[in-house]
């Protein structure tokens, strides 16, 4: 399907941007078993394709290549987003054009 | 007595100007931005309009990162099929004071705390300010920011259209997905002289901005965006965050995939290479999803306090930044050689945004959020439209030629008779 090879790509495309990752602490956190239609939702306007299914329908999220915009706190912050901060002191994403 | 007459929180258009507005006021002030350097969280589409940046820095074209002039409008219809252009160009668009110029904030916000630095205020960088400091009576005196507590005469709340403090500061409440547009971007490398090329640009100096309509968001509330840089081309698009989530035909990644797959977009980034994705939020709702301004010892500036117009054909924002900065920090100085910085004591700030284009301009079109929002026509409809009246005008085929009011009139009769006077009478108000 058309849509796996472009969140495929923008993986690609996240490689190219310049993360400090915080791997001991999760900026964003979603519920346990987060609802479908919310988690929908979420793929169709997260700008860094976090949110992922697999053909089998099983949900993904990895705030690793997050982009700090906070669309999904906007659209699912009352819903399935259980945690929404900033990363922690100079942690995130570094935009070098922006 | 505070550790700093100000902190101005966010070093993006409008924190850095309202820093830089204070320390030359002879305030101590302390910017405090989360990103580790100015302009390290921010992303623009974009086009900055010169006259706000003109008003605090008359000589900016001579030392800001500014990358191209843009001498050429274009603005696109975009049906799955084909692609209806506009291309404007004039020698008053090119004139000072009424000139824009393409940038990318990562060198230009940077330029801009160093302007604010170098008049004297502190920066802090690499650190997020977690909370505002609040007394009993709900007045705002100071931040909370790496677990320090740094307390100031007022806080000016310059931090972008997420805000996660004006909730605290000025009860400001979370903008709903309706109110607030998604941007995706990449950032394309070509050479200077194929970009020049490739848009027409008069020179090096001088380049292109681009809106599409249409099928570059697969009919959705929204658009997609290019805007030459020196050596590189900004390609995005852009959607109601709303609209997206509940229509959306595809992602907004696959969007902007189709976007630079589509023939009308393919050949200006040929041979470029993507060197960054970002992705930023922009606060569409207009005035009438404007928080309070001021608070006790706190007031509100730039994309938090959603200072942006999106008319479809012109989307603003820093120039509303820029100037609400200049304002904010003009103002909120007079407050404390007053000693009031009271919410009554900062209605200064409140007046001047009022008797400037800032406050005019959001008044002037607070219909228009609610109009685009359900202008469904022009971005499915329209296009379409335009496409058969034009494949009338100049398709030949042999065929004995048809009357070109009969072309049009079957076009228009597709979408609609009532519904175009609707939309036209609609756009009138709204524009």
């Amino acid at each position: 399907m058309s849509e796996t090879s472009a969140v495929a790509s923008v993986d690609e495309y996240l490689a190219l941007n310049k993360y400090e990752v915080d791997e001991a602490n999760a900026h964003i956190e979603l519920v346990d078993e987060p609802n479908d239609d919310e988690f929908d939702k979420l793929i169709m306007v997260c700008p860094a394709a976090l949110y992922k299914r697999n053909e089998d329908g099983k949900k993904f999220f990895d705030y690793a290549g997050c982009l700090e915009c906070g669309t999904c706190r906007i659209i699912c912050g009352n819903t399935i987003i259980k945690k929404w901060e900033y990363p922690q002191p100079s942690m995130g994403v570094e935009y070098r054009f922006g | 007595m505070a550790d700093f007459d100000a902190i101005v929180v966010g070093a993006g258009c409008a924190g850095c100007v309202a820093a830089y507005e204070l320390a030359r006021a002879g305030k101590s002030v302390l910017l405090i931005e989360r990103g580790n350097r100015a302009g390290a969280k921010n992303m623009t589409g974009g086009r900055v309009y010169s006259h706000a940046l003109k008003a605090v820095f008359p000589h900016f074209e001579d030392e800001a990162p500014i990358e191209r002039k843009i001498s050429h409008e274009r603005i696109s219809l975009m049906a799955p099929d084909s692609n209806f252009t506009i291309d404007f160009s004039s020698y008053e668009m090119l004139s000072e004071g009424k000139d824009s110029y393409s940038v990318l904030r990562a060198p230009f916000d940077q330029w801009l705390a160093s302007k604010a630095e170098d008049a004297g205020a502190e920066c802090i960088f690499g650190i997020a300010v977690e909370k505002l400091l609040l007394d009993n009576a709900h007045r705002v005196f100071g931040v909370s920011a790496g677990g320090d507590s740094i307390t100031a005469d007022i806080v000016l709340l310059c931090d972008g259209v997420n805000s996660l403090l004006t909730a605290q500061g000025v009860e400001a409440a979370q903008p709903a997905p309706g109110e607030i547009a998604v941007g995706v971007k990449q950032t394309i490398e070509l050479p200077e002289t194929v970009i020049s090329d490739r848009v027409l640009a008069g020179s090096h100096d001088e380049g292109a901005a681009w809106l599409f309509a249409g099928d570059a968001t697969k009919g959705i509330f929204g658009g997609g965006f290019m805007y030459t840089n020196k050596t590189s081309i900004s390609l995005g698009v852009i959607t109601g965050i709303e609209a997206q989530a509940k229509y959306g035909k595809a992602s907004i990644c696959r969007l902007l995939e189709d976007l630079k797959a589509n023939p009308a977009v393919a050949p200006l980034i040929k041979d470029g290479k993507v060197v960054e994705h970002s992705g930023h939020m922009v606060p569409e709702g207009g005035i009438n999803t404007m928080p309070t301004l001021v608070g006790d010892g706190v007031l509100v500036a730039g994309d938090s306090a959603m200072m942006c117009i999106n008319l479809g054909y012109q989307v603003r924002g820093m120039d509303y930044a820029i100037a609400a900065g200049m304002h904010a920090g003009r103002e909120a100085a007079k407050a404390i050689d007053a000693g009031d910085t009271s919410k009554a004591g900062l209605q200064g700030y409140v007046r001047a945004l009022k008797d400037s284009f800032v406050l005019k301009d959001l008044e002037k079109f607070q219909k228009v959020p609610a109009f685009m929002g359900h202008f469904n026509r022009m971005f499915c409809g329209y296009p379409e439209m335009l496409r058969d009246i034009m494949n009338g005008m100049f398709i030949v085929n042999g065929a004995p030629a048809e009357p070109i009011k009969g072309t049009i009139m079957q076009a228009a009769k597709q979408v609609g008779f009532s519904n175009l006077l609707k939309d036209m009478r609609g756009a009138m108000k709204a524009l």
